[in-house]
């Protein structure tokens, strides 16, 4: 058994494990450097887990679009982040409207309600032709081929919406409702971002539930695990292609009204670090993996929240949060390191390597 | 075995030995004579640029091309735009003509970034005939691109670059073709430190700065001059461009308690920890300070009504001449509306100054053509003094410091955010 286990080493593992041993060394000093210098209290630490939880749930809404479509076509759409881009920024003049006429202020619901449908319907109308006009015809070829056109479709997405939307920025309206906090058993919560949390997490269940529950859904599993095989079965494997596509729009236009709710800002350009952020997420919690995406999602923001503060403070570096994609990337090294499949990417490994 | 070759090598050892000497050899004289055309190549390159940077021949009828670099995209494109219009108004002030020939003005777009400075500045030196450039208008964007354009001869007056490393005495001779007349950033933190410590009576501080030349300066300076009155400064953070959730490093400075957060940031992040200060527990009375690089229209979009009662830095329009009056005049008519952001008269002023200049140098031939030495032209408006200007009085200094530098203080009401305007007169000044 040893004598195996020594055979299967290559001196990269032991390199690679050198590295991994020292960033996690010094993770941990840092770590134990903060907390004795004790600059924070208890509550602040609360407060970074709570901005951490809020923007990890997005990262993770727009992670699972991500990992749906490598599920079942083995590749990287770059063009997601312009999906979840395409939903808001559509909506907000619609916003803008209900804001003007009062609308909004009376009716916070109602209001919230069309910005929704009518964010999620962009989004999803743009994720539905995406796949229909540039990934469709490309569906025998080559697997770089489909790539190259994905960061071509991203690129041409962003500049249709500045070409219609114009290069600026535009101010989401407050909704009052959600504005000011709320305290919990004593922890100091902003309203805005608890319907956040709450509204990823039912939005997750409720996409993780279509997935593992309906016939659809267990047709689109199917489909990824093998297309012949399913389209043996009397599965329709371009609907299903098409349907991945359509759930992960909504959930990514869904996670876009998010977003803006918690910065209160659109832009033609807002797609490009969310999705990058969000590609991480899911290869980081093994990519074609549902639950994983959103694990990772939701660990990459808590570690971009709480990282600089913890990791680095004890170190003494200053401006920490400069570093903060810095952290977050490191940690996406260590954990590849340590299990390069992503935190739950196991099964998938010995199913479809 | 072998022993006769010596060494204990075989026959075939010894020949593959052989080859590689060989081989070393040739190696050896292909470089030195790489070496030798090297040196005849740099002494021929020599006396080229001991005698100046060339000239610009305009033939008769042709136009004198002045380029502009500046960022027309992204969020920080009112600055931009508003630099443009400063430029345009001087042209047509001008009379559009210079010495019988017409003025022609083209651009590049710099992003506002370090990348976006390097390509444009390397695209209009790649065009012989362009005179002079004005630009840019972020710092970071003029760090790497100024040399580029200089190396081709192409002086450059910028309306906007604050951050003090530009005209610095270290700065190098790559910066000897730059000139600005917008003020430095010595001046601008100074000012912002002296109403902090004197008006607010904050005795703390913190500052964020984006990791750019003109943010991370501009903060140093401040926090320089805050410590040196007595102040203490509690942190000083940085976020990096494209940042949204500022929160987390808004906690992390709330544990300092400071009196004031000085941001000197730009548009995009600028509005987001406006925002989002008011969201953090232990932010709620800290007073918050921007400077002129968030002083327009489109970061009240971006902060909201977030914005009331902070502070910017930023020139002082009232302390402008007479003549500003006519501006707004022509740039009301002109664009139908009044100016977005802080820098047009400086750009007009940058635009004048060159003009100006290469009316100076610029010599008329008997065809009709004009001939403008580079190396005179720069001279020229290095020794721009007394130019009575859109922004006061310009005297440029030996390193291209050219402005007249009043610098106030502008807080923002609601009537402002509600409006889109920015405030035109200033709460507190640091002269009479």
């Amino acid at each position: 058994m040893f004598q195996r286990w020594k055979e299967s080493i290559t001196p990269t593992d032991i390199v690679m494990w050198l590295i991994g041993g020292t960033l996690l060394l010094m993770v941990i000093w840092g770590s134990v450097a903060t907390l004795v210098a004790g600059k924070y209290t208890g509550r602040h630490w609360i407060d970074f887990v709570i901005f951490g939880l809020a923007q990890g749930s997005i990262y993770a809404l727009i992670a699972t679009g991500y990992t749906m479509v490598y599920g079942v076509l083995r590749m990287i759409n770059f063009a997601h982040g312009e999906v979840f881009m395409s939903g808001p920024y559509t909506a907000y003049f619609v916003a803008a409207a209900m804001y003007r006429s009062d609308f909004l202020d009376k009716h916070p619901f109602t209001a919230l309600f069309v910005i929704f449908v009518v964010a999620m319907a962009i989004s999803t109308m743009i994720a539905y032709f995406l796949e229909k006009i540039a990934y469709r015809p490309l569906r025998g070829a080559p697997r770089l081929i489909p790539l190259i056109t994905a960061i071509g479709a991203s690129f041409f997405l962003q500049y249709m919406f500045r070409g219609l939307y114009g290069s600026g920025f535009q101010a989401y309206p407050v909704i009052k409702i959600f504005e000011g906090a709320w305290v919990i058993f004593g922890i100091r919560i902003l309203k805005f971002q608890l319907v956040v949390i709450v509204a990823a997490i039912l939005l997750m269940a409720a996409l993780y539930s279509f997935i593992m529950l309906t016939r659809a859904g267990k047709a689109i599993r199917a489909v990824s695990e093998d297309k012949e095989a399913s389209s043996l079965m009397g599965i329709n494997v371009d609907g299903m292609i098409s349907t991945t596509f359509i759930i992960g729009g909504m959930a990514a236009g869904a996670a876009g009204v998010l977003y803006a709710l918690m910065f209160k800002q659109v832009h033609f350009f807002m797609g490009f670090i969310p999705g990058i952020k969000a590609f991480t997420a899911a290869v980081l919690g093994g990519i074609g993996n549902i639950p994983g995406a959103m694990l990772g999602g939701i660990f990459l923001g808590l570690i971009e929240s709480v990282g600089p503060s913890l990791f680095l403070d004890g170190l003494g570096i200053p401006a920490p949060y400069q570093l903060k994609d810095a952290i977050a990337f490191t940690m996406l090294v260590l954990v590849l390191i340590f299990r390069p499949m992503g935190i739950m990417g196991e099964r998938l490994a010995a199913k479809k390597a | 075995m072998n022993s006769h070759l010596g060494y204990g090598f075989n026959q075939q050892q010894v020949e593959f030995f052989n080859t590689v000497i060989q081989k070393g050899e040739e190696l050896m004289k292909r470089i030195l004579t790489l070496f030798i055309v090297l040196i005849a190549v740099f002494c021929l390159a020599m006396p080229a640029a001991a005698a100046g940077k060339g000239v610009v021949k305009i033939k008769k009828g042709e136009p004198v091309h002045i380029a502009y670099w500046f960022v027309i995209s992204g969020p920080n494109t009112s600055l931009g735009m508003d630099t443009v219009r400063g430029i345009e108004i001087a042209i047509e002030d001008f009379g559009k003509k210079i010495k019988g020939h017409p003025i022609k003005l083209t651009g590049e777009d710099t992003g506002c970034g370090p990348e976006g400075g390097q390509a444009a500045a390397t695209k209009i030196a790649s065009d012989p005939s362009v005179v002079a450039a004005i630009g840019s208008n972020c710092s970071s964007a003029a760090k790497p691109g100024v040399p580029i354009l200089w190396a081709a001869g192409i002086p450059s007056v910028s309306p906007s670059n604050t951050a003090p490393y530009l005209t610095d005495p270290k700065r190098g001779d790559g910066y000897s073709g730059y000139l600005r007349t917008c003020h430095n950033d010595t001046v601008q933190g100074a000012v912002a430190a002296q109403f902090a410590k004197d008006v607010l009576k904050v005795t703390s501080a913190a500052t964020i700065h984006d990791g750019s030349v003109y943010a991370e300066q501009l903060a140093q300076v401040f926090a320089a001059n805050f410590k040196k009155m007595g102040g203490k400064i509690t942190a000083q953070e940085a976020v990096s461009p494209g940042d949204t959730d500022m929160r987390p490093v808004l906690t992390s400075i709330a544990t300092g308690k400071p009196g004031l957060i000085y941001y000197p940031i730009f548009i995009a992040e600028g509005g987001h920890i406006t925002r989002q200060g008011k969201e953090v527990s232990g932010l709620e009375k800290t007073k918050m300070m921007g400077a002129d690089g968030i002083f327009s229209p489109d970061f009240y979009k971006a902060a909201g009504e977030a914005a009331v009662g902070m502070y910017h830095t930023s020139p002082d329009f009232s302390a402008f001449p007479a003549a500003y009056k006519d501006f707004l005049k022509k740039h009301q008519e002109k664009y139908g509306k009044k100016p977005e952001a802080p820098f047009h008269a400086h750009s007009y002023d940058a635009a004048m100054m060159i003009l100006k200049s290469i009316d100076k140098v610029g010599v008329a031939g008997k065809d009709g053509s004009l001939t403008i030495d580079r190396m005179k032209l720069r001279d020229a408006m290095y020794a721009t003094k007394g130019f009575k200007g859109m922004t006061g009085t310009l005297n440029c200094d030996k390193y291209g410091d050219c402005a007249d530098p009043r610098i106030a203080v502008y807080e923002t009401n609601i009537d402002n955010i509600k409006k889109g305007e920015m405030p035109t007169m200033p709460i507190w000044k640091p002269y009479k």
